[in-house]
């Protein structure tokens, strides 16, 4: 076989990519792969395709020339949504061109990825793992595909972690591939395992150079064979420690590459760039790496711990920074979020200019502009971009007296944006990141707050005649509330763009029940990153492309959502009922309370929950997605989180020290049976004017497989005529009484970030306060349980035997039960937590629920409800059908 | 059927030219497509071209013989359309195998005519592989993306009982063309290569894609480049274009596709672009000089027509190859085989 043309590795998706000697090393996209990115993950177990797509164009647009797709997680269908992500890639020609790297440890799945790209793909991967047989039958089909092929160092005896052993398995790999098979060689990429190193195994030393000789074994002796691998992992000890990783990485990659690795997996926020890693620190990396001492590994462990967060609070480094040109500077503060220097920086600039207010214009707009662009770019994360709204913020507020003793002129703003969390909402956290975000873009906001009625929203609007709308609510009935005011905006003859934004709104809801409603854009911005570019868009002067793309994709998006929704099926509720979920009452284990009635805590001490605290959600409040504690360490977000962290424990130890936030709940346990079904009869004793009380629970309709049943919360607790006496609980918790007078307090501090940063916490605890409390009434005021060992991480995974249901949650979505809970617990009475007209508790930080006892009780969703149970529902509620249809709209199946 | 190869080596051989053209002369009404034996089929026929090799097979040979005649060393197959997801559209998805097997054989018969008539000069049968109607990697819907009208698995089924019956009526080669969508023409390959080996037999195959238009890329979206990496992981006879474009418009593509390739190449582009009534109006003179433009840049290796192109085209043009020799290629198309 002569070398030509034929004997390189060549891929394709719309646009071929050939890969030679001379060829620089090839860079895999990986976020979009559920086993490695949480927010890829989420995404597709969202079926949020459109973000999904936006992740891999990313990618691509970030430099990657092969995109790695993987599926691989137990609660997803791999093979559809491979087929489907698959399919969407081909019709989006920026991404299709690139060839794609099926991912997946499971043949069908990559089978199924085979059968839906039209270019020459990359399976990744196939080994020796599971016998000739297999690997022959599996290079074949992909050789008949016409695929090129990653093969694992691995066999069946397990993975190659030896040089001996990786060049062992390669060359058998390789001779079966190219003999038996008939295996192009040049479609043969290597993968020899690349292992961490340092771990302080004695068996782990050899691990990076085993790699680069295996490497250079294969290149030698494979012909036409390439080498990959996922480079993050050799570093993988140091986690935390982001100074030493990037060196590793980067002195790890580049000898990878001088002894023949061609294309890999490499996160490039991960790099430090080779020549720019200190001398000393790429000493004991290199020692590491080559073996070169025995004692290397102690050597870099200990050097470690010197560079460990180095970077900042370096007294040097701030005086290197500070000896900068004047417009650097502010740069810098902006960039960094540091304001301690901005207020003597801004006074030497405004002496500077003529008129103060080319300060904002000039310095302190070409400091937000370049950190608009890191933001835009994905190179600062929001955190960040708060912090640097702050120093901005600051800025403007030392320069405002200087305007407006000129009086001459006023800035222009690129528009004006009134934001409103809806009527009956109190959640304002991710509307006060958007406009702050906006606000930091030279946007005017004007910020009615919350629980916003339409009347007044309307009436600002035409005031202050602002150029875009802004809605949003966390809460279910707040999307009723936002359709009503886009009625309304479409009534009165507005003509401006309506944004809608929140965790509990939707494309799907938008596209299908606002945007209907009004002839002007309705655009869904799911987050604060988005908000800019979108504005930017919709105020342009020539927007009507843009506007009517977006009608477009929400027409499109509209009757899609419509037809699919018409395939479910759904059983009447008297079939429902039949199939409800079927609890043995003679022997299952009923625990009569040992507290039965009414108890409140006043004043609780609030530094017990920090314990009891779930981060995850805190850090998915600022946009940043991952899981508590690993988010720290995540490769791409981790600094900012780790920033972001140490910035709240700061806040909260504040609050603890200076008792600023108080914790107070109440809460009750009652004997209680299931009558008629679906209800829960509760004997509240010596309450007037009724010791009877009924909570009503709703009752899966979906169709589901024979044997599945249809689930509802009273399926949980023993029917009347059973005769058997059950139990019920119900609760409120509030730490929410201090925060709007604090958040108030930064705020005029210009402190946004502190406003919301103490908002999202007193939510955390909150939740942390129902958590604790549960487990109290666990193992001591009902005492089911009277011993158990849980972590903090068991209870966030619920692995507590009953469970805590709450109204407006999926189990229960009917938000009217909270009534029922404020009645039985005298709620507001006892600890001042009142519900507004759309059933919000208020303050926001609250949490209510019910406690069910039960061994066999388990959390569910209730899904859509068709309208026999509505009909049902309304007469045993006592209220119109239209009202009921009001308050359960978002569960109501169309029809 | 090494031979092909041999001759490859030493001439350029000629492709015949359209078989819808040819028939359209002959002006055949709904019953002449139905003859005796579907005259009481329940849904209309006519138009249904691949059927004619049943009910006027005598037409069919006199097209073959025609191009022979005119100096074709290849015809292709009546069978453009012939598989289940194209005959669905007539209700004939029974007939698929008996329609391919058929078409062959007819072709089969007068080839082995002209060869015996003049053995220096064998001639070839290409049983024709259309892409069928449907795409595997675009949606037909622009409301679903995902959407799919056809699995790959769908078409391998279908390709591979196409390729059987072909094979079986005598083809000495496949000829896998007027790709618009590459995965298609991957299913295609796919069956092919399992009938190969489950047959344990070897079978010359011919890929042939479709630029649509200015854009030098294929309907699906990929360019000459990533079409040619996406269909060569399978030994092919040779690679090229064909319909859509006139031989003039073709010539760019083709020059990079003849770069890139160790395969043979092959062309048979439309007799130009059509008029405003559809029809094509380039004469077989204007269509030979134009492929003189490709000899002369040493871009081909075998030649041919497609839309509007008659026996008088193919005359044309094999006058013009005989005169050239035919490109020159890396031998790895030999010995890969």
């Amino acid at each position: 076989m002569k070398e030509n043309k034929n004997r390189y590795l060549k891929l394709s998706g719309l646009e071929p990519l050939i890969i030679t000697p001379e060829s620089n090393f090839i860079n895999v996209g990986e976020r979009t792969n559920v086993t490695g990115s949480r927010k890829f993950l989420r995404l597709i177990k969202e079926e949020n395709y459109a973000e999904a797509l936006d992740v891999a164009r990313d990618q691509v647009e970030g430099g990657a020339q092969i995109i790695d797709v993987n599926m691989d997680e137990g609660m997803l269908d791999g093979k559809h949504a491979m087929v489907t992500f698959l399919n969407l890639i081909a019709s989006e020609p920026d991404i299709a061109r690139l060839p794609i790297m099926i991912d997946s440890s499971k043949w069908d799945i990559i089978e199924a990825g085979l059968q839906v790209v039209q270019g020459k793909s990359v399976v990744n991967s196939i080994s020796l793992k599971e016998g000739e047989a297999t690997f022959i039958h599996h290079a074949k089909l992909i050789k008949r595909y016409g695929a090129a092929v990653i093969v694992m160092a691995f066999d069946e005896d397990g993975q190659a972690d030896t040089y001996e052993r990786r060049i062992e398995i390669c060359k058998r790999s390789y001779d079966i591939l190219v003999n038996q098979v008939h295996f192009p060689p040049e479609d043969i990429i290597f993968d020899p395992n690349i292992f961490p190193v340092a771990t302080g195994m004695e068996e782990h030393r050899l691990n990076a150079l085993d790699f680069f000789n295996a490497t250079k074994w294969i290149k030698e002796n494979l012909p036409y064979a390439s080498v990959s691998g996922g480079v993050s992992n050799v570093s993988f000890s140091f986690r935390g420690n982001n100074v030493v990783r990037e060196a590793i990485n980067a002195a790890f990659l580049y000898h990878a590459i001088q002894h023949g690795m061609n294309m890999g997996i490499v996160n490039p926020t991960m790099l430090e760039v080779y020549d720019e890693i200190p001398k000393d620190l790429l000493e004991h990396v290199e020692d590491v790496l080559f073996d070169k001492r025995d004692d290397a590994t102690e050597r870099l462990l200990e050097f470690a711990e010197t560079v460990k967060g180095q970077k900042k609070d370096d007294v040097a480094k701030v005086q290197e920074w500070r000896s900068e040109p004047l417009q650097d500077r502010i740069t810098h503060a902006l960039v960094k979020g540091i304001d301690a220097f901005i207020v003597e920086d801004v006074e030497e600039a405004r002496q500077a200019v003529n008129k103060p207010i080319q300060v904002i214009e000039g310095h302190l707009m070409t400091g937000m502009n370049v950190v608009g662009d890191l933001f835009g770019s994905g190179k600062m994360f929001l955190p960040q971009v708060v912090k640097s709204a702050r120093v901005m913020k600051k800025a403007v507020a030392y320069l405002q007296p200087y305007i407006e003793a000129e009086k001459d002129d006023s800035q222009r703003s690129n528009g004006k944006i009134l934001m409103a969390t809806v009527k009956g909402d109190v959640h304002d956290i991710g509307k006060n990141i958007v406009s702050v975000v906006l606000g930091c873009n030279n946007y005017e906001i004007v910020d009615l707050g919350v629980m916003v009625p339409p009347e007044k929203i309307i009436e600002t609007a035409k005031k202050e005649n602002v150029d875009v709308i802004g809605l949003s609510g966390l809460i279910t009935p707040s999307l009723d509330e936002m359709v009503y005011v886009s009625q309304e905006m479409e009534k009165q003859g507005f003509n401006i763009p309506l944004l809608i934004g929140g965790a509990t709104t939707s494309r799907a809801h938008s596209a299908v029940k606002i945007a209907p409603h009004y002839s002007n854009t309705v655009v869904h911005v799911n987050d604060a990153s988005r908000a800019v570019t979108v504005v930017g868009n919709l105020l342009q002067k020539d927007n009507n492309v843009y506007k009517e793309q977006i009608r477009e994709e929400y027409e499109k998006f509209r009757e899609q959502f419509l037809k699919r929704g018409k395939q479910k099926e759904y059983v009447t509720i008297e079939e429902a009922r039949e199939r409800k979920f079927k609890i043995d009452w003679k022997t299952t284990d009923i625990v009569k309370p040992k507290q039965l009635g009414i108890q409140d805590i006043q004043d609780f001490d609030i530094t017990i929950l920090e314990d009891y605290i779930d981060w995850s959600p805190f850090f998915r409040s600022w946009d940043l997605h991952g899981k508590y504690p690993d988010i720290l360490t995540d490769d791409i977000v981790g600094k900012q989180a780790t920033e972001l962290f140490k910035d709240a424990k700061v806040l909260l130890q504040k609050v603890f020290d200076e008792k600023l936030l108080k914790a107070k709940a109440v809460f009750g346990l009652f004997p209680a049976n299931t009558v008629n079904d679906d209800d829960i009869e509760v004997t509240v004793e010596n309450q007037t004017p009724n010791t009877k009380h009924q909570f009503l629970t709703l009752r899966q309709q979906l169709k589901k497989r024979e044997g599945v049943p249809n689930f509802a919360l009273a399926d949980f607790i023993a029917p009347k005529d059973t005769g058997i006496q059950d139990y019920i609980g119900c609760f409120c918790v509030t730490t929410g009484f201090g925060t709007e007078q604090l958040a108030k307090e930064f705020e005029e501090n210009h402190d946004d970030y502190n406003s919301i940063m103490i908002k999202a916490l007193a939510d955390r605890l909150a939740e942390a306060f129902a958590e604790y409390l549960h487990k109290e009434v666990r193992t001591k005021h009902w005492n089911y349980v009277s011993e158990e060992n849980l972590t903090n991480e068991d209870l966030i995974a619920e692995s507590y035997k009953g469970i805590r249901p709450a109204p407006g949650y999926p189990a229960c979505p009917d938000h009217l039960e909270k009534q029922t809970i404020w009645e039985i617990l005298k709620v507001e009475e006892t600890i001042g937590v009142k519900l507004t007209e759309s059933l919000a508790m208020w303050p926001a930080a609250s949490v209510s629920g019910y406690y069910f006892a039960n061994p066999e009780a388990k959390y569910f969703g209730l899904g859509k409800i068709t309208e026999d149970q509505l009909d049902d529902y309304a007469k045993r509620r006592g209220i119109s059908k239209e009202d009921a249809a009001k308050w359960l709209n978002p569960n109501l199946s169309p029809s | 059927m090494s031979d092909i190869f041999k001759i490859l080596q030493h001439r350029i051989l000629v492709l015949d030219g359209a078989m819808g053209t040819m028939l359209q002369r002959y002006n055949f009404t709904e019953d002449d497509f139905r003859g005796s034996r579907f005259k009481d089929f329940k849904h209309p026929l006519k138009g249904n071209n691949d059927l004619l090799s049943l009910t006027q097979p005598e037409a069919i040979a006199e097209v073959h013989r025609k191009y022979f005649e005119a100096g074709a060393d290849i015809v292709e197959t009546n069978t453009f359309s012939g598989t289940t997801i194209g005959m669905a559209d007539y209700h004939m998805e029974d007939l698929v195998y008996e329609l391919n097997f058929e078409s062959a054989k007819i072709a089969k018969q007068v080839a082995e005519e002209f060869t015996k008539a003049n053995p220096e000069k064998p001639r070839f049968v290409a049983g024709s592989i259309g892409p069928t109607n449907r795409t595997a990697s675009l949606s037909p819907d622009v409301n679903r993306p995902e959407y799919r009208a056809v699995t790959f698995d769908e078409l391998r089924i279908a390709y591979k009982q196409q390729v059987e019956a072909l094979i079986d009526g005598g083809s000495d080669i496949l000829l896998v063309e007027t790709i618009f969508d590459t995965l298609n023409a991957k299913a295609a390959l796919f069956a092919i290569q399992e009938v190969k080996e489950e047959r344990n037999i070897d079978i010359p195959v011919m890929v042939s894609g479709t630029i649509t238009d200015a854009s030098g890329r294929t309907l699906s979206g990929q360019t000459v480049e990533a079409f040619l990496i996406s269909i060569s992981h399978i030994p092919l006879l040779s690679v090229g274009f064909n319909c859509a474009l006139g031989a003039d418009q073709l010539q760019p593509y083709l020059k990079r596709l003849s770069h890139e390739t160790d395969f043979y190449t092959s062309a048979h582009p439309n007799a130009g672009l059509p008029n405003a009534f559809g029809e094509y109006d380039q004469t077989a003179k204007q269509m030979q000089q134009l492929i003189e433009n490709y000899l002369k840049d040493d871009l081909i290796n075998i030649i041919g027509g497609c839309c509007g192109t008659t026996p008088e085209h193919i005359k044309a043009i094999a006058e013009v190859a005989s005169k050239y020799k035919p490109r020159t290629v890396g031998s790895s198309a030999v010995e890969n085989f």
